[in-house]
């Protein structure tokens, strides 16, 4: 298990680029040097037989010896593989999900814990939290699957078939289970330009824009693996907040671009600050070419909503700068806070006239995962692009290609969620209950956990105003820290370890998610359970951090 | 001027399909026949792809049935459903987190369907059933590869990654270890041994690799993919020598594995052959084995499940495997598709007689497809075509006369992309060029799939010798 110690500037100071990795592992003479044997070699051939030297240098690979005596080390090794996927950690499934997928089957093997269940309170999984999923889309769903289906009466409304039979038209072969383009079923992208037309009160929407992607994630990714390139000082870097979401920090890591690091305003709720956007900005340019800024709102895991004037200014940033936005915007139906609504950066972008609306080059992000339906398992989502290259869009849908195509299921599911029942439809009421239900519901656990947090002393929490987590401040006594240090562990990962094993609840540490200060910590924690569960989680969680103060004061 | 202007190099080093200006001149005449323009055809005939359900191959029933109960539970409640089918969905929903196809699933899947991959291994290949931590569950078996590939490759700096790839073959592969950089040697496979798998070849361009790039893997499909070759065991043997020798990762792309079709020909996997070897090659050589739930009596492409079994592989390794793979989660849909690849209905079961008379159909007559393309290919003069063991695919070889080869050369096209274009003005036929797939030089060939179950083979014999007579 590797722990990382750095400070965020260290990190980045780790994370130069491959060219400083590769370097490393080939030794000085791999760089721009003259040849030093014969020039019939050619230059790969010397590299590689250099940086093998280096390798054996070092005294690896290692041998192993196999049984009738012939050494035999693998191929892949640590030592061979891509040194640009060593850099990838991935918090959200890290080191504490391990230990808790762990902990669960030991329960289930009988063995005897402090707990009887597991609460995995790390991950935005609203169905594992016991969300029901809206009926009309799991309908349709099982209408597409299984038309046989569509022959019964009284099953199902007569929207939900229609509604399958149009999904059905619009695929391959009239099934799920063909390949569907590269770029999504065209039926729905443009129900889904249709969605986003409405969304932004008429800013006009091209579905040839609109690619559909396997859950937002994949959208992300593909996007950065576009964009990063050059070598050394040139080399992409990509301007993400922090506290982020790892899935930037893992994607950058994978791809050896630079990561930028610009710190959220905690004592303004989470707010985003253009200073602190052009300090980092100044900073990196003396190491990288910063190419891209990506925005998470609401927030993730801080769970801020940006104001208007706010995502404005950003949109001024990144036009001074010259940087493509990234606008990660997969929970925009998750708003709770009074007076806090969301506004999407292209409907501001479009507002700003066509000095901002025709140059600056966005990107923007949804799926199926978050919101009000909570279909995660699904892998649905899409991105929009705007102002971006003939060419490079070109290259773009060459990229995606090389996925063959989205899931359909999750495809269609995009469609529904774009495009729901509408009033005077049979499903229309029993919709709007599910929705609200579930949307209220959020927006009082938001309170809730806000409310219960803040009475804890030593625990600081921010209103939930977006999104799904609360991302709560922990005052962790030195002796815990001295401790936490001594194992070799952030303090906020021992902090969160142990109330794992004491409590069962599994929360990730911020420090995954880039938050790191001396004697405070972060944790993640969603809102999603019931309420009756949350609280009793709640209540938990404050009285493990008592105990655990006292424990270590 | 665009912040985009500069783009990764490896995106842009990934070729643009050659088949696209046909698809595009395809789905233009499409459009022309629905506006009623007159045609020599009524429709296009698209028998470009493997896509059985694209190609109007209805699914199997019971795939679809458990799906639907999982999707909507109110249907277990039902008398609608076969109580195998519910059975199994009951199964699969009570390892779903929250009991619902909603969540996102643990690595490497939803618990019983990697039981059930496990299983399904051990009873094809025989001995104890693989650790579930070995299999990774992946949106299709491609994007099990790319992540394979991302471990194996150095994408980046002076030294690139290098992987041995036949020629021919899909193109979806090659395009994926170009967009993360690294370098696709060909070794060609021999068209006149029935597209057989050489040593010496593999030998020639292993040394060739060496002196471009760092080979570290041998790419291998089989089942063929456009070739319908099965290799024996001899030739797997040779293979898994060669491996061991030239210290290389092997990844073999078995998706083709239930598509065998010739007598006295079967298919057997990498792992056996591997595990029948015994030491130093079944504790050494490591091996990545690709199946999907796209390909076969499934079809399910759309549902995008497929999965990887990791052989040998360093432990140390794997946990960065599980790291990549599990920011990709496969979508459950496609994971459900597997659970019945890998353990379908059996003797006795409800859905057992439905079930196989649905998967003989298939096979019935796909059988007789691959008879057709050989009664009809043989019997034409200019176009000949290695016998079709397996896969999903028929790849003839065309003679194309000098004056076709002249006026391909005039519209700067290659010469099997022309060919392919007029047989689709003609005759309304969307198949692919050889030049996708890679080729001899001076050789043209046309791939098309044998999922279908249209008379396709006349009209293309027909066509063939009527753009002969015509043109040239």
């Amino acid at each position: 298990m590797k722990m990382r110690l750095f400070s965020p500037r260290n990190v980045r100071l780790l994370r130069r680029g491959p060219r400083d990795v590769l370097g490393s592992s080939c030794g000085g003479p791999c760089s721009p040097s003259p040849p030093l044997t014969s020039p019939s070699v050619p230059p790969v051939a010397l590299c590689r037989a250099l940086s093998s030297l280096t390798a054996s240098r070092r005294g690896l690979p290692q041998k192993k010896m196999s049984e009738n005596g012939i050494s035999r080390p693998k191929v892949l090794t640590l030592d061979t593989m891509n040194p640009t996927v060593k850099m990838v950690e991935y918090a959200v499934r890290g080191p504490i999900v391990q230990r808790a997928v762990e902990l669960e089957k030991e329960l289930s093997e009988g063995i005897e814990k402090p707990f009887t269940e597991v609460i995995k309170a790390n991950i935005g999984d609203a169905q594992a939290m016991g969300q029901q999923p809206i009926t009309f889309f799991r309908q349709v769903l099982a209408l597409c699957s299984y038309p046989e289906l569509l022959n019964l009466d009284n099953t199902f409304p007569e929207d939900a078939k229609n509604r399958a039979r149009l999904i059905l038209q619009s695929c391959g072969g009239s099934s799920l289970g063909a390949y569907s383009p590269s770029q999504g079923i065209d039926y729905v992208r443009q129900d889904v330009a249709n969605y986003i037309e409405r969304r932004d009160g008429g800013v006009p929407c091209d579905p040839d824009n609109i690619y559909l992607t396997t859950g937002a994630s994949d959208g992300i990714t593909t996007i950065l693996k576009l964009l990063v390139c050059g070598q050394g000082i040139d080399r992409t870097g990509v301007m993400i907040s922090i506290p982020q979401y790892p899935l930037y920090s893992a994607a950058l890591a994978e791809l050896g671009a630079v990561q930028i690091n610009y710190f959220l305003n905690e004592d303004n709720c989470w707010s985003m600050d253009i200073q602190e956007l052009q300090r980092a900005v100044n900073e990196a340019r003396q190491h990288c070419h910063p190419r891209a800024l990506c925005i998470i709102n609401p927030g993730n895991p801080t769970g801020q909503v940006q104001s208007r004037d706010c995502i404005e200014d950003v949109i001024r940033f990144a036009a001074k700068e010259r940087l493509f936005l990234m606008a990660d915007e997969v929970y925009q139906d998750n708003v709770y806070a009074e007076g806090c609504k969301f506004h999407s950066f292209k409907k501001v972008l479009f507002e700003m006239g066509p000095e901002y609306s025709e140059t600056v080059e966005l990107a923007s992000f949804h799926s199926t995962s978050k919101c009000y339906m909570g279909e995660c398992g699904f892998r649905g989502g899409y991105m929009e692009v705007i102002n971006m290259d003939d060419d490079v869009k070109s290259q773009l849908t060459k990229l995606v290609s090389v996925r063959l195509c989205s899931p359909v299921p999750g495809q269609a599911l995009m469609d529904l969620v774009v495009n729901p029942p509408q009033p005077g439809e049979p499903s229309y009421n029993c919709f709007i209950k599910e929705r609200t239900a579930t949307l209220s519901a959020l927006a009082e656990k938001a309170k809730l956990t806000e409310k219960i947090l803040n009475t804890v002393p030593g625990i600081r929490c921010n209103p939930v105003q977006g999104a799904m987590y609360s991302f709560p401040c922990i005052t962790i006594p030195d002796k815990a820290i001295k401790e936490a240090l001594e194992k070799g562990q952030q303090p906020d990962m021992f902090y969160c370890m142990t109330m794992l094993e004491e409590t069962g609840i599994c929360l990730v540490p911020g420090s995954g998610f880039g938050q790191k200060r001396i004697n405070e910590g972060f944790v993640v924690m969603t809102i999603l359970p019931p309420i009756d569960k949350l609280t009793i989680l709640l209540n938990k969680v404050k009285e493990f951090h008592q105990r655990f103060t006292k424990q270590y004061s | 001027m665009s912040v985009l202007q500069e783009i990764s190099p490896s995106v842009r080093s990934i070729k643009p399909l050659q088949s696209t200006p046909i698809a595009l001149r395809a789905e233009q005449i499409r459009e022309e026949l629905k506006q009623g323009v007159k045609k020599p055809f009524r429709e296009v005939i698209d028998v470009a792809w493997g896509d059985a359900q694209g190609a109007g191959i209805k699914p199997l029933t019971f795939v679809r049935q458990v799906l639907a109960a999982c999707l909507y539970p109110q249907l277990l409640d039902s008398n609608r459903l076969p109580t195998d089918v519910k059975q199994k969905a009951r199964g699969l929903l009570s390892e779903c987190h929250g009991g619902s196809m909603g969540s996102y699933t643990d690595l490497p899947g939803i618990p019983q369907v990697a039981r059930e991959i496990s299983e399904y291994i051990a009873r094809r290949d025989g001995g104890d059933p693989p650790k579930t931590g070995n299999i990774f569950i992946s949106p299709g078996s491609q994007w099990a590869l790319q992540n394979i590939l991302n471990l194996l490759v150095h994408g980046h700096g002076e030294v690139r990654s290098g992987v041995l790839t036949p020629i021919p073959c899909h193109v979806t592969t090659i395009e994926s270890l170009h967009s993360l950089g690294g370098v696709s040697v060909p070794y060609y496979l021999s068209e006149e041994h029935g597209w057989e798998l050489q040593m010496e070849e593999l030998n020639r361009a292993l040394e060739y690799a060496k002196q471009v790039c760092a080979p570290v893997a041998l790419y291998v499909v089989n089942p063929g993919n456009p070739p319908g070759h099965v290799q024996s065991k001899k030739s797997i043997q040779d293979v898994i020598r060669f491996a061991l020798e030239k210290r290389l990762f092997l990844l073999v792309d078995e998706v083709y594995q239930d598509c065998v079709y010739a007598d006295n020909v079967e298919f057997v996997s990498y792992k056996k052959v591997l595990a029948e070897m015994g030491p130093p090659f079944s504790d050494t050589v490591e091996l990545a084995s690709f199946h999907s739930a796209s390909k076969g009596f499934l079809g399910e492409a759309g549902l995008r499940g497929g999965y990887v079994e990791l052989v040998n592989m360093d432990p140390d390794v794997i946990k960065y495997a599980c790291t990549i793979f599990s920011k990709d989660t496969a979508p459950t849909p496609g994971q459900i598709a597997l659970s019945v690849l890998a353990n379908p209905p059996r003797l006795g079961d409800p859905s057992y007689p439905l079930y196989e008379m649905e998967t003989q159909q298939m096979q019935t007559m796909i059988k007789a497809n691959v008879r057709r393309v050989h009664e009809v290919l043989d019997s034409l003069p200019g176009i000949s075509c290695q016998p079709v063991e397996g896969g999903a695919f028929a790849f003839p070889r065309v003679d194309l006369p000098p004056k076709a080869l002249q006026k391909a050369k005039e519209m700067g096209m290659e010469p099997d992309t022309f060919y392919c274009l007029r047989l689709l003005e003609e005759s309304g036929a969307f198949i692919t060029p050889g030049c996708e797939y890679g080729q001899k030089e001076g050789t043209y060939h046309i791939r098309y799939t044998l999922l279908n179950d249209i008379m396709l083979m006349e009209v293309c014999a027909i066509n063939h010798i009527l753009i002969n007579c015509r043109h040239f």
